[in-house]
């Protein structure tokens, strides 16, 4: 590293030490650069795939305030992608080649949105714990050290707590009604609880990236911190409805103050993260599907834009 | 793929008396467009009173490395602030 690198990185690592947020324009090593790229435009993949498993169910709902709900859930995640793609492009990458990652497959997005929703019980789990587990998540980012990103975080932060909330009333509700609906619930929430716990990444022990992220503060809690966090916050909701999280190893530390849960599979993380998740082809297909059918529209504005141009000229 | 439509970046006002205040930015093929692109992807919830776009190549901004020079006008001028003014004790007001 030339002696010009080091007294920037230096000079870098200190103002991230004092808590001074990085603006696009300021220097930044590369590693922090690339590492930003890659987990904004995963987290902002992840806004958009998610709109698939629930958009599912927007004709399906139970009554129209339902619908409404979800309508309005589903349009809340296409804005933290779009919050979230703005951030990423003031690190000089753009749209375009995000999407084409995205729909080619080199860029990732969350394990979670490959698995099924199917039954209306998953649509109240998936605000519950889905979106609870996002809320624990971006909570922090929302005080990282990158300027946009925090921003955008904070922005997404205030409207996950309606999608949340719009779970646990649903969960609440089916969880007090017929025994059909209860058993509806059930199964939803052994399906969906473990695959939750995955959403905060790989075990500290094989997570190579998080000693540099935390370093740099671009994350401020470990994988499992975060995991645990989301436990402790998730067991009494649990069981205020009377529904059973799926872990027989699940109970108290007095000393500790922690919620301590069995092993995760993470065998069937790594599957799913390799594309081999039931929804996997589905997602992508879609996504894909998407973005052919909008072409014209964005063909059609571009050419009326410059229609209106030339009139404007003459 | 196609080329992306030119970048905006977005300003709304969400309290009567201040200012407009940058939220984030949209991509459209023209104004009318950006200000509907705005609006549906940072007025979801009311509140917002006016939103501006303006094409973010059009912005002309000062760089980091403006930090020293390019303030120092402003930094240095001490009499500018009251406190660089001394007045006789028990004076109120002034
Ligand atoms: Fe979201
Ligand atoms: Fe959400």
């Amino acid at each position: 590293m030339a002696v010009d690198e080091k007294a920037k990185l230096a000079a870098f690592e200190e103002r991230i030490a004092n808590g001074e947020k990085i603006e696009p324009k300021d220097w930044m090593p590369e590693r922090y650069r690339k590492q930003l790229i890659r987990m904004i435009s995963q987290h902002a993949h992840s806004e958009l795939v998610g709109m698939l498993p629930e958009g599912n169910w927007i004709t399906r709902a139970p009554s129209l305030r339902r619908k409404l709900t979800l309508l309005a859930k589903v349009q809340d995640e296409a804005g933290h992608g779009l919050y979230l793609y703005c951030a990423a492009e003031t690190l000089g990458i753009d749209r375009d080649e995000m999407t084409e990652q995205l729909l080619s497959g080199k860029a990732k997005y969350s394990s979670i949105f490959n698995y099924p929703t199917l039954t209306w019980a998953d649509i109240g789990t998936i605000g519950w714990l889905v979106d609870g587990a996002a809320i624990v998540n971006q909570t922090m980012l929302a005080k990282c050290s990158y300027g946009p990103y925090a921003r955008a975080n904070l922005r997404i932060c205030k409207e996950e707590n309606f999608h949340k909330r719009q779970g646990y009333e649903i969960i609440s509700i089916m969880a007090n009604g017929t025994d059909a609906q209860r058993r509806m619930v059930q199964d939803a929430v052994d399906r969906w609880w473990w695959p939750s716990l995955m959403m905060f990444g790989p075990p500290d022990t094989n997570s190579p990236n998080t000693e540099e992220l935390m370093r740099w503060k671009v994350k401020l809690k470990s994988n499992d911190d975060l995991r645990q966090r989301f436990v402790n916050l998730t067991v009494p909701q649990a069981r205020a409805v009377n529904v059973t999280l799926p872990d027989p190893d699940l109970k108290y530390n007095e000393e500790t103050r922690n919620w301590e849960f069995g092993e995760i599979d993470w065998d069937e993380f790594y599957a799913v993260i390799k594309g081999h998740g039931p929804m996997n082809r589905e997602r992508l297909e879609a996504r894909r599907s998407a973005e052919e059918r909008g072409q014209w529209v964005r063909e059609a504005a571009r050419a009326y834009a410059a229609k209106k141009q030339a009139k404007e000229v003459a | 793929m196609n080329a992306t439509e030119p970048l905006w970046e977005v300003f709304l006002r969400e309290k009567q008396g201040a200012p407009h205040e940058h939220a984030g930015s949209v991509h459209a093929a023209d104004a009318e467009q950006a200000l509907q692109n705005a609006r549906d992807v940072y007025a979801r919830r009311g509140r917002v009173l006016s939103i501006w776009v303006v094409q973010t190549s059009e912005i002309a901004a000062t760089s980091p490395s403006d930090d020293g020079p390019f303030f120092e006008p402003g930094n240095e001028k001490a009499y500018r602030h009251p406190q660089f003014y001394s007045v006789p004790r028990g004076i109120k007001g002034v």
